[in-house]
Parts: C-alpha cells; sequence; structure tokens
C-alpha cells in the first residue's frame, strides 16, 4: 500500500499548520470573558447556580464535613486576605485586647443581641478539627473553637423572612484615598445552621491570632476559605443583598467570585 | 478525496475501498462539544493553577513542612529574574516558560504563561467561571455518549477492546511505529485501548478528582477524599491526568494527519469514511 503512505513533507506541512492554529487559540482572545457585565460571561456564571442547587440536592442540610485527628495538625493556620485591620475602631478595640468588644445581632431577628466575648465563651462550644480550603488551591488543617452560629440564631429568634445571614466585618480588605473598604460575607439559613458553622474565638488550642481574624472569625466548613470571614463585627439576618455594598454577598463576589463557594 | 487510500490494480484502474458510514451523529456532536470544552477547561484550569502555582500529596498544603512534588516560582538572582520549576526536588531553570514569562521588559512573575490560560492576565474567578460551566458541559455530553454508544452498539463495537483485539495488539503496534496504517470498518486494537483509556480511566479519574477539591462534595461524598488520598493528592492527580490527556490530544492529531486527514476528519464531521481496498462491503455502504 505504498499509495497510504505519509510522505515527510505532507506530515510536517499539515502539522505545522495545525500547530499554529492551536498557538493563535491562547493570546487573549477570551479576555472579554473577564468583563464582569459581559453577556456570555453571565451565562457562564448560571453554572454556578446550577453547581449550588445540585450540591444542596446532594448534600444533607446535617451533613458533616471531614474531621481530622490531633496529629493532623501539622502547622499553623495559614494567614490569607486581611492579617493586619488598620481601622481606627479596630486599633483601639485590639489595644483593649478586645475587652470592649461586642458582636452585634441584628436585622430580621426578634430580639436583637449584643454580646461580648466572655459570653460567648460561656456559651455552649464546639470544638473541630478541619481542612480549610483557600479558592487559590491551597488547604490547612486547624482546630478550631467556637460558638456554633445556630445557636446563636436560637437565641435571637430568626423572623419568617430571613433568606441570608451577612457577616460584617472590622477589616479594610482595600485601603484607598476614597476611604476603606469593609470586608463582608454571606451564606444561606442551611449553611447558618450547620453543626459545624461556628463563630470560633479560638484556633489549635489559643485565643484567635490577629492575623487568623481576632477576635472573633466565621468557620463555614463546607465551603471555601473566602467565605469564612474574619474579625467579625455584626451578624445581619437579611431577605436579599440588595442595597449591602455591591448587592453581590461578599466583597469576593462583588468582584466576580461566586456566592456560593461550595466547589 | 483521500488521495492517499486509493489503489490502482494491474491494469492501472483505480481500486478504492467502500464509502462506510462510520460515526454516528452522537458520536461526532460529542466529540465536538468534548474539543471546545477541553480547549476551554485546559485553559481556564491552568489560570485557577497560577493562583497557587504548587502541587502537594496529602490532605494539606505544607506551609511549615515540605510535602510539594511541583512548584513554580520566579527568583532574584544577580543576574536578575529567573523562572524557576521545581519537580520531586530537582530545579530546572524555565525562564520565558514556567514562573516568569512574558516580554524582557515586562516580565509576568507566574505558573504557565499568559498565552495559555483564559483570561490572558490573572483573574482566578473568571478561570473558576469558564471552568465550571465547561465542566459541567463535558460531563453532561459524556452522560449523553455512554447513553447512546451503549444503545447504538459503538462501546461495545468500537470501544471495548475484545479478545482478537488484544491478541492482534502486538502486530498493530509494530504497523503503527512504521506508520501503516487500516483503514477498516471498526477501529484497529491501539485505537480502542486509546479511546477505553480515555473514556473508562482518564475521563472518570479527572472528574472524580476535581469533585474531590470541592469542599461540598467532600461532604456529600467523604469517600472521594479516602479514595484519592486527600485533597491535594486529588489536585494533583488531577494535574497529571490534564498533561496526560493533553498528550493524547497531540497523539490523536498526529494519527489524524497522519492517517489520512481528509478521510479522518470527513468521517468525524459527516459520518462517512473510505475505509481501505478489501474491506468487505456492507449493506448501506456507497461505492
Amino acid at each position: 500500500m505504498s499509495g497510504s503512505r505519509l510522505t515527510r513533507r505532507r506530515f510536517l506541512g499539515t502539522s505545522a499548520a495545525a500547530a499554529s492554529s492551536l498557538a493563535l487559540a491562547g493570546c487573549g482572545q477570551f479576555d472579554f470573558l473577564g468583563q464582569r457585565d459581559n453577556e456570555v460571561r453571565d451565562v457562564l456564571e448560571k453554572a454556578n447556580d446550577l453547581t449550588y442547587r445540585v450540591q444542596r440536592q446532594l448534600l444533607g442540610d446535617d451533613w458533616l464535613a471531614r474531621e481530622f485527628a490531633e496529629s493532623e495538625v501539622r502547622q499553623g493556620q495559614r494567614p490569607n486576605g486581611s492579617t493586619d485591620p488598620t481601622t481606627p475602631e479596630y486599633m483601639f478595640l485590639r489595644q483593649q485586647n478586645f475587652a470592649d468588644y461586642r458582636l452585634e445581632l441584628n436585622g430580621l431577628v426578634e430580639r436583637p443581641a449584643s454580646l461580648s466575648l466572655e459570653e460567648l465563651r460561656n456559651m455552649p462550644q464546639r470544638t473541630q478539627i478541619t481542612r480549610h480550603d483557600c479558592v487559590e488551591g491551597w488547604s490547612c488543617i486547624a482546630k478550631w473553637t467556637g460558638v456554633p452560629l445556630g445557636y446563636l440564631l436560637d437565641q435571637v429568634g430568626v423572623k419568617p423572612q430571613a433568606r441570608y445571614v451577612v457577616f460584617r466585618c472590622f477589616d479594610n480588605i482595600e485601603r484607598s484615598p476614597a476611604g476603606d473598604v469593609l470586608y463582608y460575607e454571606s451564606c444561606d439559613l442551611i449553611d447558618a445552621r450547620h453543626t459545624q458553622t461556628i463563630l470560633a474565638h479560638a484556633v489549635n488550642d489559643a485565643p484567635l491570632p490577629v492575623a487568623n481574624g481576632a477576635p472573633l472569625r466565621v468557620r463555614i466548613e463546607r465551603q471555601l476559605g473566602y467565605k469564612m470571614a474574619k474579625y467579625v463585627s455584626s451578624i445581619e439576618l437579611v431577605d436579599s443583598f440588595a442595597g449591602i455594598a455591591g448587592g453581590k454577598g461578599g466583597y469576593w463576589e462583588d468582584r466576580g467570585y461566586d456566592w456560593y463557594a461550595g466547589i | 478525496m483521500s488521495a492517499q487510500l486509493e489503489e490502482t490494480d494491474i491494469t492501472g484502474k483505480e481500486v478504492r475501498g467502500p464509502l462506510i458510514h462510520r460515526q454516528s451523529a452522537w458520536t461526532r456532536v460529542t466529540h465536538w462539544v468534548w474539543a471546545i470544552c477541553l480547549f476551554f477547561l485546559l485553559l481556564s484550569g491552568l489560570q485557577i493553577f497560577n493562583a497557587h502555582p504548587a502541587l502537594y500529596i496529602g490532605q494539606e498544603s505544607g506551609f511549615e513542612y515540605d510535602n510539594a512534588v511541583l512548584r513554580m516560582q520566579a527568583f532574584n538572582t544577580p543576574d536578575g529574574p529567573r523562572g524557576r520549576t521545581t519537580l520531586f526536588g530537582q530545579t530546572f531553570d524555565t525562564t520565558g516558560l514556567f514562573g516568569m514569562s512574558g516580554p524582557e521588559a515586562r516580565p509576568q512573575f507566574q505558573g504557565f504563561p499568559g498565552w495559555a490560560t483564559i483570561p490572558s492576565f490573572r483573574d482566578l474567578a473568571t478561570g473558576r467561571v469558564v471552568h465550571f460551566f465547561f465542566a459541567w458541559l463535558f460531563v453532561a455530553t459524556l452522560f449523553v455518549w455512554f447513553l447512546a454508544s451503549f444503545l447504538n452498539g459503538h462501546l461495545r463495537r468500537d470501544i471495548v477492546p475484545r479478545g482478537e483485539d488484544w491478541q492482534a495488539l502486538p502486530g498493530d503496534v509494530a504497523a503503527h511505529a512504521r506508520f501503516r496504517f487500516r483503514h477498516g470498518r471498526s477501529y484497529n486494537p491501539l485505537q480502542k485501548l486509546a479511546y477505553a483509556t480515555i473514556f473508562f480511566v482518564l475521563f472518570p479519574l479527572i472528574i472524580l478528582t476535581g469533585l474531590t477539591m470541592s469542599p461540598g462534595m467532600d461532604a456529600a461524598w467523604p469517600w472521594l477524599l479516602d479514595v484519592f488520598g486527600g485533597r491535594q493528592t486529588a489536585r494533583t492527580i488531577h494535574f497529571i491526568v490534564m498533561v496526560l490527556l493533553v498528550l493524547f490530544f497531540i497523539i490523536h492529531v498526529v494519527m489524524v494527519v497522519a492517517a489520512g486527514p481528509i478521510n479522518e476528519m470527513r468521517s468525524m464531521i459527516t459520518g462517512w469514511y473510505r475505509a481501505e481496498p478489501g474491506t468487505p462491503g456492507q449493506e448501506g455502504d456507497r461505492p
């Protein structure tokens, strides 16, 4: 079958053509997808609603994230995002070693509350050794202790129209001449009432260091790290994100990240 | 028109094999949807990788100890910044490709170069949006393909290697090594083996290791963490399977070119494939 043999010239020629069309494909043709208001991007973003809905079906409301053994805590919790807030309120509280700190619980609740760290530490506690997954791709195992958020929600009484829990924070993740941008986050009531969702005041058997969110941070163990707001100042129950910063339910969400970060 | 498949008999008259309907619409449509999906998954995946260009073995990433198997970094040296890649403890200078790339005047210090990522600039959020959209499309298409291929016999006929395929394998390897290809009605043993590996090993592996990186899925299916030995090991396997799929793609395209690109492309676009002379005819063939 000499006729079906490939000539070297034809082989090289066609290969080169294929390779050059491939190389062309990379260079920036799809950069428009980075525009946050692009219509094609809007369509692609719908996949995340599907992920949220499917994971809510597959994942029982009370199913736990894996918990690890003490021996698997092999390093300190790696800090990320804000590590040293410089707002006057925070610096004042920090100077007093958070003696005057109060966690505010408000919004769509029956009995708004204001709780000191002492009061929070005297409530039922949960300790868990879990894996923190950063959206960047790394993971870090640490031991967290705090008050279950579900317990606090029961204390203040969630109104029936409430749909989300919004965490407001002290940290100025963005500092600009126009003013500070404060971090905030949110989750649905399923994750808010989840057994492992706690307001942690200790990590690896020590009070939470400033870099990890002192005096209080959220743990939402079935989602990525950016959902787990640090330096929490208040917790507000809402029925929608309209009117809150960029309106997408979180600092990173307002900048194009998915609101549901279970993936 | 597939000139390389035409032969002449003793009298000089052209002898051609039958034109057979080789690829069903299910196969053709899913093939091209995957081609698009894998292109976007690869380039958005490299964007995501660049957010933390290191791979580890285990449940977590070692920051105070070392469990990394791959790391791409930029370093300052007396001769200026250099890009370096460390693979299993061996460090290579990969300036221009990994760790540091782009124009000399404005180098970018990142894992993979901008021309290999979507978007070409650093944008993890968009990388994730693109990746998850095409991941869903990829998985949905795989379900459609498995169902259709089971029902129309493509799986049994062309993908799963049979006893005689294993016997014919050594001879087929020798023939491929000489760039001599059979153009029969069904796939040859090496083709079957390659596609069976893709569909039964690599595609399931890359999907499941992708799911293992999801903290939500780890709570839903905790066995994922046990099967793959932790989230960070799963991330490493996901990356390795990506490399294997890129290698498959290169070989796939080379083989299409080598085996007769027009005939091969026509069969994956129209379904019709010119078989080699001597292929027994069947009902539905065209001359």
